[in-house]
């Protein structure tokens, strides 16, 4: 295990109080990816862009193209939670080890 | 200036808590604090406060809504008794893990079981480590005075951190006394604007409270925490003086009687030092050289003060109304005696459990304690460290 504390990390001198996050949108440094075992994997060809996978998505890892279709999964972010393999209408999603 | 009342102690934290005129109480009644929540309730109803009072169905929730309304940057209290303090116990160490200045009165009671509504002091030692800031209060004077001062310690912008006042259950919360009060203009001026360095509804500067801080931060946020605790001290000194030059009143963080020349003294929180000062009276006019420490404030623990106050002394007993079933003491024992235990010359230091369950702490008793005491001072030894004064064999 790496020693926490030899990570450069801030320190309790200049850390915000209370543990708070004084900005929006840290969650997008907090990348989910790692904590995935399987990914999923799209078959565009019987894919019919009906976005469940997008809306389902609790990571908005699913993106959406300009014109409305389907886009590319973010593997940042996808933790591999497998929801839209479960919800896609066209058994399109397959979860593979990777 | 100040005008003299006879009220009861929860009448007076309740006209402290007018005077103070929070933006949010929430409250859940429970005996025997009730009558301060009641009280300050017909003081909304009748338009006396600008307070939003929060009803809920439990202490929980209560300090639960204390947190939110406090994230907000509101200036928040509460009020509470022993089970009550016990089911707030999440959330207390939310309130100062998040650096909410929520402040509460305790009037404190024994903890069930066997249930029992009279005065002990197991449920705000029960909460010693919840990083609040603690004050004990010997009648409805101190407990008026120490709530006033919390608001201003509490919401400091080097400390924000939450404070708790106690007050004994029935001895001092149903019992009438004359205290002097400040002007409602007095205490408006005493109190500065609450500053909060953050509030979740600030959309301008978008702030997340309370994020999962796993290995990686939340070290950092405790001692941080701790650091604050200690720093603490530095307002809580300078907001007592500012108090003592406003309302006249000395209250020295640790209070003593005849401690000078004293050879022996006890040393007990809250309603029983008013006792025991009797009791030290009485024993001077035979020539026993007695004395009483009395701490009003037990978190942060005033170690300075403390060995201050127990320098010149043979013998020392430390009185808690509260056990911590360890064989070892009491907490304010323990923690008294590990203060004094890095010093050259030192008292020989005893304890008495004392007054569990509202058991009355008489005369008789202290003059025991003391008895006990001057043999300890003349041999160098104590036969007993633990030893519980008042309970039946
Ligand atoms: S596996 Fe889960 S996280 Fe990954 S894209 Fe599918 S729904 Fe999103
Ligand atoms: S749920 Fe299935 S069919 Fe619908 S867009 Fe996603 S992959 Fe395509």
């Amino acid at each position: 295990m790496a020693d926490k504390t030899k990570q450069e990390k801030p320190g309790y001198k200049t850390i915000p109080m209370g543990g708070m996050i004084p900005r929006a949108g840290s969650s997008e440094d907090y990348k989910t990816g790692d904590w995935r075992v399987k990914k999923p994997v799209r078959d565009d060809e019987k894919c019919i862009d009906c976005l469940f996978c997008y809306i389902f998505c609790p990571e908005r890892a699913v993106s959406v193209t300009e014109d409305g279709k389907i886009g590319k999964i973010n593997l940042d972010y996808c933790k591999g939670c497998g929801i839209c393999a479960e919800e896609c209408p066209k058994d399109a999603i397959k979860m593979e080890l990777e | 200036m100040g005008k003299k009342v006879a009220l009861i102690g929860t009448a007076a934290m309740a006209t402290a808590m007018r005077q103070i005129n929070p933006d949010v109480v929430s409250a859940f009644p429970i005996t025997p604090q009730t009558a301060i929540v009641q009280d300050f309730a017909s003081y909304v109803h009748n338009g006396m406060v600008d307070t939003e009072f929060i009803t809920v169905e439990s202490e929980h929730s209560a300090m639960s809504a204390c947190v939110g309304a406090a994230s907000a940057g509101a200036r928040v209290m509460t009020a509470t008794s022993s089970a009550g303090l016990a089911l707030m116990w999440e959330i207390l160490s939310i309130a100062s893990g998040l650096r909410l200045p929520v402040v509460m009165t305790n009037v404190n009671r024994a903890l069930s079981a066997p249930i029992n509504i009279h005065c002990d002091h197991s449920d705000s030692m029960g909460a010693r480590d919840a990083g609040w800031i603690q004050f004990y209060s010997e009648n409805s004077q101190e407990g008026y005075d120490n709530l006033i001062k919390s608001i201003r310690i509490a919401e400091d912008e080097n400390v924000r951190l939450p404070a708790m006042v106690m007050i004994d259950g029935f001895i001092t919360g149903h019992s009438t006394e004359i205290l002097e009060i400040l002007e409602d203009s007095q205490v408006k001026g005493f109190l500065k604007e609450n500053k909060a360095p953050y509030s979740v509804l600030d959309i301008e500067n978008p702030s997340t409270f309370g994020p999962l801080q796993l290995t990686d931060y939340y070290f950092e946020t405790k001692k941080q925490e701790a650091d604050a605790m200690v720093a603490s001290m530095d307002t809580i000194k300078a907001v007592c003086k500012e108090y003592r030059e406003l309302s006249g009143r000395e209250q020295p963080l640790v209070d003593t009687y005849m401690i000078d020349d004293a050879e022996m003294a006890i040393m007990v929180l809250s309603s029983t030092a008013g006792t025991t000062r009797s009791v030290v009276r009485e024993l001077r006019k035979d020539g026993i050289k007695a004395g009483l420490i009395k701490p009003r404030l037990f978190r942060p623990f005033p170690k300075e003060e403390i060995i201050e106050s127990t320098k010149n002394l043979k013998a020392l007993a430390v009185l808690d109304r509260s056990d911590s079933f360890s064989g070892q003491g009491g907490p304010l024992y323990s923690e008294v005696r590990s203060a004094l235990y890095d010093l050259d010359t030192k008292p020989v230091i005893t304890n008495y459990v004392y007054g569990l369950g509202g058991r009355d702490t008489t005369i008789d008793q202290i003059k025991k304690a003391f008895n006990d005491l001057s043999s300890v001072a003349k041999t160098g030894k104590a036969e007993n460290l633990v030893n519980y004064l008042g309970v039946r064999e």
